[in-house]
């Protein structure tokens, strides 16, 4: 292997490891010893050859696909990049940017795997992504493109150009194809813009700052709706894989106890003498779980996939009850029935269930409510679990409810999606909560799998 | 060697109907080049057995499948003395304590004979994720130095290294150890295009406007929050139905009497009738 080949294997392996990819030493070598048997002038050979010896989870592929972009660009640009003149750039033609909307449109229509395809979002990149900065710099920016571009706004023309008529699953369809590469698109500009930056001022810089996380460690909080939707796609298959490591600790678990009247029975075949012990099957212990979420919407996207797991990992517990609030609380466990669709679920319960009373969260009533209303539903086989951010906006606490509440459970927990060290700032009760119910931070789906999993298999 | 190249790995596997893309080619050919087992991991239904069968019979090789099941064990899955034999020579002859551990009396499983085959033989290890995990640490001296130890026999190393495939379904993780191990393959949903080609490859007597349109369907089926996407299995499912029932088009009605196809649960159909508009039958 060449020298700066191998300079750049080892950066690469390094940069991946910096961005959390567990790569390991004997990986590393594989990799290495891939890139003497593969065609390295075949880029995307060379990708997958990388992909396949070190990437070994699916979650770390998009941040995998950044990293490998910025280190084996598909291009390079010729000559040094001219400064950019101030806000004398060339002008834009308004002809022009409607010959280059059309071309656009023809490539949407199109396979977005054509080599054209990314080709002209680099040359759009190039020719409007500059934006001059400060000390007679520049830099680069996916948005100005997107913005004199607008692709979004060729679906209607898109779909008109597509099909014969308006309306019904043809239209849908098309619409999908077109949504899905308008989203190419914008991956191939942000992915290109990324490239320049880091031509200019260096990889290691923009590496840091522009890898996706994998979508089990993205923060509850910070969610966008993609990522959101992305997730609730994640939820069965999250669900079956919890489910499979219960049940398989379940059987590990100890044996029950010595069965003393089929050992007895089974000690007459060898004179009396109690050879094979026979031991009692252990009961499943299966919790009944009480969930209280918090569904306003500062905390809502992290409530709503919590319920959904809960509700997917049913079989898991014996029973489920379910209760929203925000500041007053009502049962939302029928919107769960099995069967139902859980988006539909998700927006029944937040029309239907009563839950507001004037729009700010308030736990203390919410807690000396449930107590009031619902206090049949804990007792003493109940496992509670409370969802919340504990931010009550400055209202009482109602503690005593609460530890009431908590004193009938057999078990009480509390989730809270917000980072431990912003815990108590503010309108913040965690701590005063915290003292009755043990309090976990949960501020994505790996810590989250992670307590059920515990939950499910500790009693 | 197995293959000489990634294209060459397309292009062979392209023969006996299984379309590889960039990942699948080149994975498939650095398994063989570097002599590592592959773990192609993915949903239900994009092909991962039949990747492994594809490769078994585009080079001529044998194909060993060892399916594994909870409660797999080595004398199942490696190799297991035929006692019922061994008890009868010791009975016919007193003097036969030192032979009876020979050969002759060896029940060959899978592994095993995977790895004492002398021609050119493709592994395939099915569903690894549904075995306990005792069986991945059976399977992880045999996948990095293809050898058994035998303490009657000594111990056996492969005269030629099988090609290995190992599937999973992904409802467990499997340990680092073992993955470490393997190339690592994620076999995922098609783009449409690769999906119209599939459908046309598996099903050549459909009309390649319907194979199109039937491939924009499944992708958007995929694309809403449904319990089960269909897979690339049932699509082809999918096509050959509309071929039986002497279907050219896909209209919405053909579509809504025959969703259940690729939709198993009743929310998933109900939803997906419901964005696209179907007639609810």
């Amino acid at each position: 292997m060449s020298e700066p080949l191998l300079d750049r294997h080892v950066a690469f392996v390094g940069a991946l490891r910096e961005a959390g990819l567990p790569v390991s030493l004997a990986e590393g070598l594989d990799a290495a010893r891939a890139l003497t048997v593969i065609d390295l002038a075949e880029r995307e050979t060379l990708r997958e050859a990388y992909a396949a010896t070190l990437v070994k989870r699916p979650q770390h592929r998009p941040g995998f696909d950044a990293l490998f972009d910025l280190w084996f660009p598909p291009v390079i640009s010729d000559g040094p990049p001219e400064p950019a003149p101030g806000h004398a750039e060339r002008p834009v033609l308004p002809n022009e940017t409607a010959e280059l909307r059309d071309r656009l449109a023809d490539l949407l229509m199109g396979d977005p795997d054509d080599p054209a395809f990314r080709a002209f979002a680099r040359s759009m990149v190039g020719r409007f992504g500059r934006v001059p900065a400060a000390g007679n710099r520049q830099s680069w920016f996916s948005y100005p493109v997107l913005r004199a571009l607008s692709p979004q706004t060729l679906i209607a023309r898109l779909l008109d150009a597509m099909l014969a008529e308006r309306g019904g699953v043809p239209e849908t369809l098309a619409r999908t194809q077109i949504s899905r590469n308008i989203r190419k698109f914008e991956e191939a500009v942000v992915a290109d813009v990324r490239r320049r930056i880091a031509e200019e001022s260096g990889i290691e810089k923009i590496a840091r700052t522009s890898v996706p996380l994998p979508i089990d460690r993205v923060d509850f909080l910070r969610l966008t709706r993609d990522e959101l939707a992305r997730l609730r796609r994640e939820v069965h298959p999250l669900a079956r894989r919890l489910a499979t490591r219960l049940t398989a600790r379940r059987k590990l678990g100890r044996r029950g106890r010595l069965d003393v009247r089929r050992t007895v029975r089974a000690s007459l075949s060898t004179g009396g003498v109690p050879l094979t012990p026979h031991l009692r099957p252990r009961r499943p212990h299966r919790p009944e779980l009480v969930i209280l979420c918090d569904a306003s919407g500062s905390v809502a996207a992290f409530s709503h996939f919590t319920l959904l797991l809960t509700f997917a990992l049913r079989e898991q517990f014996t029973k489920v009850r379910a209760f929203a609030f925000v500041d007053t609380v009502d049962e939302i466990t029928a919107h769960f029935r099995p069967g139902v669709d859980v988006l539909d679920a998700v927006t029944r319960m937040t029309e239907e269930a009563d839950i507001v009373r004037f729009g700010r969260t308030d736990y203390g009533h919410v807690f000396t409510r449930f107590a009031e209303r619902y206090a049949d539903a804990i007792g003493p086989r109940t496992s509670l679990l409370i969802l919340g951010d504990a931010r009550s906006n400055y209202q009482a606490p109602a503690l005593d409810a609460l530890r009431r509440l908590a004193g009938e459970a057999r078990h009480a927990h509390w989730l809270n999606p917000e980072p431990r060290p912003q815990w108590d700032s503010g309108d913040s009760l965690a701590s005063a909560y915290a003292g009755i119910v043990p309090m976990y931070e949960c501020r994505n789906v790996a810590q989250l799998a992670t307590f059920v999993e515990d939950l499910a298999q500790v009693y | 060697m197995w293959f000489a190249s990634p294209d060459e790995v397309r292009g062979r596997l392209a023969s006996v109907d299984y379309l590889a893309d960039d990942g699948i080619a080149t994975s498939v050919f650095l398994a063989g080049a570097l002599g590592k087992p592959l773990l192609a991991e993915g949903p239900a239904g994009v092909g991962k057995t039949q990747l492994a069968k594809a490769v078994a019979q585009a080079t001529g090789a044998r194909l060993i499948r060892l399916q594994c099941y909870e409660g797999l064990d080595e004398a199942r899955a490696l190799y297991e003395w035929n006692y019922k034999k061994q008890l009868l020579r010791i009975q016919a002859d007193g003097d036969a304590w030192e032979d009876i551990f020979s050969e002759e009396f060896l029940l060959e499983r899978p592994l095993l004979r995977a790895i004492r085959s002398d021609e050119p033989t493709v592994l395939l290890i099915d569903e690894t994720d549904k075995a306990d995990v005792e069986v991945e640490g059976l399977l992880l001296e045999i996948l990095s130095d293809f050898q058994v130890t035998i303490p009657e026999l000594g111990t056996i190393t492969a005269i030629r290294r099988p090609y290995v495939v190992l599937t999973s379904n992904a409802t467990r993780e499997l340990s680092e150890a073992l993955k470490r191990r393997c190339l690592y393959l994620h076999l995922g949903y098609p783009s449409p295009e690769r999906e119209r080609d599939i459908v046309l490859a598996q099903v050549p007597e459909l009309p390649g406007l319907l194979a199109e349109r039937l491939a924009r369907t499944v992708a958007t089926l995929r694309g809403l929050e449904l319990k089960k996407s269909p897979s690339i299995a049932e699509t082809v499912d999918w096509a050959r139905t509309l071929l039986a029932l002497g279907r050219t088009d896909l209209d919405e009605g053909v579509m809504a009497a025959t969703l259940g196809v690729v939709l198993k649960h009743d929310s998933d159909q109900s939803r997906a009738a419901k964005e696209l508009g179907l007639p609810r039958p």
